[in-house]
């Protein structure tokens, strides 16, 4: 794959009440952004399991997103906390794996940030095409 | 058997940048649809139709909707699975609308990404289950708590409609913030004419069990099911045999002596006292931090209070009591509390005599305030008076970033009063806007200052003393030129603060804060009286900051919900919840300290863990922290999660 | 009529498993009495041609132990697994790629250069590096190439049936062997212990569980009737498959983990950071920054090692990658 064709493949994991909802909103507002993240609904963050995260780069994504409440604002209270410590071990965890731990992205986007919505994934895009491919997807490894 | 799947166009919402053909055409190839077709409107009626038709003819096992968000029309199209006879579970969206259509310009590529969308949403279809909803009975009765006007209010709705209301009120009295105003803007009318008779009317309701000096110990159970405990606080006077003649209070050896928090300290009471005359219930009650009796076991040869109460009320002996009631739903109607001024150095509250708050200027003019409603200050009669609007609120720099709403109508207010009291009182409002929103406010806002009162734009940054009088100085922004003013008065223009204990109510009630600690609402337009715990709702300021207008008509709709909860009798609640393999469950209790609503309960006998689904709210937190995999999520299953990332990944 | 024929194998093993055997001791005569022996290389004396010799399917069941680190080892797995009628993964390596998986943490190279170059012992001035062929006295050596990764079992051949543990516990080994011989055998691809976790089987109190800090075992007020994981001290048992009776958590030391996943886990890992790092709290969580975060969890030095100390090669990333 070249430089320019390239195009990351990224799942996003959106908690319902706010970032699925400031997904929408992007939407009614007709922000416009790149298409690369392919949304998977949870109720909240919280019920993102880091296995989904290993899952989806053993399945080939070039990055994860995940997008909860802001602190504070999670709609079960806490949840977004969790996820917070998860990610963080997890980022840990892939850079220990050899995978650039920028590929997963934890973001905060309430209901009302939409037009944030669509800069995070404009920017996780570009971001991850500067990258490249994701070396268990067919990229680089070790010899 | 197989998924169904129905691809909308949206008239050309969708179909102007999505290629809906394509889309039916790769989807058909999937082994797990059975049928996929496209339609127009989805929503409409004859788009429903074909969904029913479809379902009686093929009987598949789930339907695929691809269309709008979920969060507009999942349960439109459950509605339509349900009147087809099947379960309204077995229903999947892909959103290729608000998340596809509308968001990219680019044709094969938002196809490219629909055609994905759909595929997940398959994938996920053909793993889900029918759900069964769970129906549980609710206890005919509700819990206030707060006796403001906002908790006055709903308790007064709820109970009008024939339910059983706990009012409870920490302070020995009810009323709230509003019982400490002389007259209200913007009409003016007498806060007491209009909330003392309310205070009564809750006194004598047959259906208002009134809870004053009382609090909530402990809430557990779920929507129709509380179980509250209350604990009352002793008051050391029988309220039995208090017939508030008042001789206890002047007689007491501390007689004048204890600031006064009814006056915000602006005058003295007793140890044994009421806060204010009109108090309800009107009982004395003993001040447990002051009274010598309570603090040294001793009060001269023997309690003048006991001596002098002919009802012998006086009871050093009593005890606080813990009641536990059971109720369907609660009403949070804690309201707020002042900003403290103290937090801004620069303004020399607490050294300075003639600084006072907004709430206390309140009292300054009410008949039964410390000054009998005469507008003097440390005993002489103020006649250049300055206000500084913003104290507290708008402000960054004291962690309120949020407008307190009220505080501009209440200068005016009592701008205006000023001028009734002392015509040629020269009164400047220090403002940086002046927000006047409410239905009569502008007008209002313009009468004040016909009346002779300078609105001078700019913010007081420095107060200091000279001279005996209190200087002001900061920055006219409009004149562009700086200004020092000697006043008699300076009253601040104090905003709102969620109370000291909202995070730890909020906790109890399993209610989240949102980030200014007011309690969130379950969303900010549409269900802006709910909360995220199915049964609670909010009143008045303790959601936020608000004038009384806006508290009463929260408090009707809160009053509403409830009465909607308590005459249907039982509740449904959505079936998304966790579920324990009690086969695979290790009993290691991870899972138990995670709930946010406490849904677990550890079977010490058989060592695993169980989930009450009616707790449950299935945000998943514990399903995915189960080291086990013991617990799983209801609709949204681990290999239900796996299918979608497959499936969007191509695998 | 001869006795069914079974066969034992080590391949990239420690030998602990091969112990394991031996600790059953008396009842070894009873697989003895009804099994004929023809395979062992630890005990007795056989050729990799007395094996090919036989017919396919011959050996009732093959025990075999070890992970797939080398080419002989992947070349003999395969042809045990072509003679044998049952192949028995046994042991955590073979079971999930074991310790000696964390070896993909490296690539080969990186290893080879640490252990015959780098490490302070290997005085190895010249800089000799292994090789695959090796010609002495006029006669050639081959010998087996190390893989690029390590690989459990189930990775090359198909396998019947796994027994867990570093090495397999003694009740579960006889449990396994009893199963065999009354040909109790559970549906295939089952692994032969308990479905419950080390918790289960681990009589430790255990309260809500509310944890600060990581700690470690050394710390002078572990409370030993209490659950370690409540006092902060990161052990496996919740994330592991029971069988071992909670040996390690009974001997006061975290459980490791080397009885692998339980049956609905998949991933037994990710699991157990998930639990862990839940468990873990933050001062004041609103406000805390990233910093504050990672600072909070720092003291969970070294993740996948712990975390997926014996079972890398089967998670779902099995190994490192080279993103540039
Ligand atoms: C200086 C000032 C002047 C104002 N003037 C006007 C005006 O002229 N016109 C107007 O419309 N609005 C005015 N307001 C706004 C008005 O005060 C509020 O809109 C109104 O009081 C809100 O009522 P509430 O019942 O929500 O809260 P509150 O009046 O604060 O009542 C809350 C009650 O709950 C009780 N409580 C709190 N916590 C607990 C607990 N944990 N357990 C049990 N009980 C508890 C409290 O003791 C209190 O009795 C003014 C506000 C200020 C600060
Ligand atoms: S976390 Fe899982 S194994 Fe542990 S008690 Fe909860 S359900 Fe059981
Ligand atoms: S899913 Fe959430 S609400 Fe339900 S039991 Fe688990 S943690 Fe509690
Ligand atoms: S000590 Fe380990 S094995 Fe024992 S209960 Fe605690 S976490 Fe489980
Ligand atoms: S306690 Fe854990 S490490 Fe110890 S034997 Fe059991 S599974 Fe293995
Ligand atoms: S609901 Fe959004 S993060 Fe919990």
């Amino acid at each position: 794959m070249t430089e320019e064709s390239f195009e990351p493949k990224i799942v996003g994991f959106l908690c319902n009440w706010c970032s699925y909802a400031g997904a929408d909103l992007a939407g009614t507002s007709r922000t416009k952004y790149k298409p690369n993240v392919r949304v998977i609904r949870v109720m909240c963050s919280g019920r993102v399991d880091p296995l989904f995260v290993l899952k989806a780069f053993e399945k080939g994504a070039d990055g994860v997103l995940i997008a909860g409440c802001h602190p504070g604002d999670c709609h079960y209270m806490s949840g977004n906390y969790k996820t917070r410590r998860r990610m963080e071990l997890m980022r840990r965890m892939l850079e220990q794996f050899g995978i650039n731990p920028e590929r997963l992205r934890l973001e905060w986007v309430s209901a009302a940030e939409g037009a944030r919505f669509a800069h995070v994934v404009n920017d996780m895009t570009e971001k991850i095409r500067e990258l490249g491919p994701s070396p268990i997807n067919g990229g680089a490894t070790d010899e | 058997m197989g998924v169904a799947v129905y691809i909308c166009h949206c008239g050309v919402n969708i179909a102007k940048t999505v290629d809906v053909k394509k889309v039916v055409e790769e989807i058909e190839k999937m082994p797990e649809v059975t049928i996929c077709r496209d339609y127009q409107y989805m929503c409409s009626d004859p788009g429903q139709e074909l969904v029913k038709k479809d379902i009686n003819k093929y009987q598949p096992s789930s339907v695929v909707i691809a269309a709008c968000s979920p969060r507009m029309h999942y349960p439109t199209f459950q509605g339509t699975l349900k009147e087809a006879k099947m379960n309204p579970y077995c229903l999947e969206m892909a959103n290729i609308r608000e998340q596809c259509s509308w968001v990219h310009e680019d044709k094969e590529r938002a196809t490219e990404k629909a055609i994905s969308l759909v595929k997940s949403a398959v994938a996920k279809a053909a793993l889900l289950e029918p759900l069964i909803e769970n129906e549980v009975p609710v206890t005919p009765a509700a819990l206030v708590i707060g006796g403001g006007i906002a908790g006055i209010q709903s308790a007064l709705d709820i109970a009008e409609a024939g339910y059983k209301v706990y009012l409870v009120e920490r302070e020995p009295s009810i009323g709230g913030h509003m019982a400490q105003f002389d007259k209200t803007f913007p009409t003016l009318d007498c806060a007491a004419c209009i909330l003392t008779p309310k205070m009564v009317d809750v006194a004598r309701h047959p259906n208002i069990e009134l809870r004053a000096y009382s609090e909530v110990e402990d809430i557990s159970g779920y929507i129709g099911n509380f179980k509250v405990k209350i604990r009352k606080k002793p008051r050391y006077v029988s309220e039995e045999h208090c017939v508030a003649c008042g001789d206890c209070a002047t007689e007491c050896r501390l007689a004048d002596r204890i600031p006064n928090e009814f006056d915000h300290n602006l005058s003295k009471r007793s140890a044994i006292y009421v806060p204010f005359p009109q108090a309800v219930p009107l009982k004395y009650t003993i001040d447990p931090d002051r009274c010598l009796m309570i603090t040294r076991g001793k009060c001269g040869k023997s309690p003048k209070c006991v001596d002098a109460c002919s009802a012998n009320a006086i009871d050093f002996e009593q005890k606080e009591e813990v009641e536990e009631v059971e109720v369907g739903t609660i009403v949070v109607a804690t309201g707020y509390s002042e900003f403290d001024p103290a937090q801004k150095p620069e303004l020399h509250f607490n050294d300075l005599g003639n600084v006072l708050t907004g709430l206390q200027f309140e009292r300054i003019f009410a008949p039964n305030g410390p000054t009998s409603g005469e507008l003097v200050i440390n005993g002489k009669v103020p006649k250049k008076i300055a206000f500084a609007s913003c104290t507290g609120s708008r402000d960054k720099r004291v962690g309120n970033p949020y407008c307190s709403r009220v505080c501009c109508m209440y200068i005016a207010k009592q701008a205006h009063l000023v001028k009734e009291h002392i015509p040629d009182a020269d009164v400047s409002v220090y403002y940086c806007d002046v927000r006047a929103f409410g239905k009569g406010y502008e007008e209002f806002y313009e009468r004040v200052q016909k009346e002779g009162v300078h609105y001078r734009r700019g913010l007081i940054s420095e107060v200091y003393e000279e001279d005996g009088r209190v200087h002001v100085r900061g920055e006219d922004s409009l004149m562009a030129e700086p200004f020092d003013e000697g006043v008699d008065l300076l009253v601040l223009g104090t905003g709102i603060i969620p109370n000291a204990d909202s995070n730890e109510m909020g906790q109890l009630l399993h209610i989240s804060n949102s980030s200014d600690g007011f309690y969130l609402e379950a969303h900010p337009k549409l269900r802006p009286v709910d909360t995220v715990t199915d049964g609670i709702f909010l009143a008045g300021c303790a959601q936020g900051p608000k004038d009384i207008p806006d508290t009463v008509a929260q408090a009707g709709a809160a009053a509403a919900h409830v009465i909607d909860v308590l005459s249907k009798g039982k509740i449904t609640i959505e079936p998304y919840n966790a579920v324990v393999d009690t086969d695979l469950c290790g009993g290691c209790r991870i899972c138990e300290s995670l709930c946010p609503f406490d849904a677990h309960h550890f079977n010490e006998e058989k060592g695993v863990m169980e989930i009450n689904d009616t707790l449950c709210k299935g945000c998943g937190v514990c399903g995915a922290a189960c080291p086990a995999g013991a617990i799983s999520l209801n609709h949204f299953r681990d290999t239900q999660i796996f299918a979608q990332i497959g499936a969007v990944l191509n695998d | 009529m001869s006795k069914p024929k079974i066969a034992f194998y080590w391949a990239g093993s420690c030998g602990g498993c091969e112990v394991a055997v031996v600790d059953l001791g008396e009842k070894i005569y009873d697989v003895v009495d009804a099994f004929d022996i023809v395979f062992w290389p630890v005990a007795i004396d056989t050729k990799y041609d007395d094996i090919r010799n036989l017919e396919d399917g011959e050996i009732e069941v093959c025990f075999f132990n070890g992970c797939i680190r080398n080419e002989e080892n992947e070349e003999i797995a395969r042809l045990l697994r072509q003679k044998s009628k049952v192949m028995i993964a046994f042991g955590s390596c073979s079971h999930l790629g074991g310790i000696p998986g964390l070896g993909n943490l490296s690539s080969r190279d990186e290893t080879l250069d640490y252990v015959y170059r780098k490490t302070p012992v290997s005085g190895n001035e010249g800089g000799t590096m292994p090789c695959t062929t090796c010609v002495k006295d006029g006669n050639t050596i081959d010998l087996p190439a190390l893989r690029t990764e390590v690989s459990a079992l189930n990775d090359v051949v198909d396998v019947d049936y796994y027994i867990p543990g570093c090495p397999p516990p003694l009740p579960v080994i006889e449990g396994a062997v009893a199963a065999l011989m009354n040909g109790e055998l559970p549906r295939k691809g089952a692994v032969l212990s308990t479905e419950k976790t080390v918790c289960d089987e681990c009589d430790k109190e255990k309260r809500k569980k509310m944890v600060g800090k990581a700690r470690r075992i050394y710390d002078d007020d572990v409370d030993p009737s209490r659950c370690l994981l409540e006092q902060g001290i990161p052990c496996m048992g919740p994330a592991t498959r029971g069988g071992c009776e909670a040996a390690c958590p009974s001997a006061n030391m975290p459980c490791t983990g080397c009885m692998g996943p339980p049956p609905a886990s998949q991933e037994q890992g990710s699991r157990m950071v998930t639990a862990i790092t839940s468990l873990i709290g933050v001062e004041n969580e609103r406000e805390a920054t990233a910093e504050e975060v990672a600072e909070a969890l720092a003291s969970l030095r070294d993740p996948v090692g712990f975390f997926y100390m014996y079972s890398l090669p089967t998670s779902f990333l099995k190994r490192r990658y080279n993103d540039e």
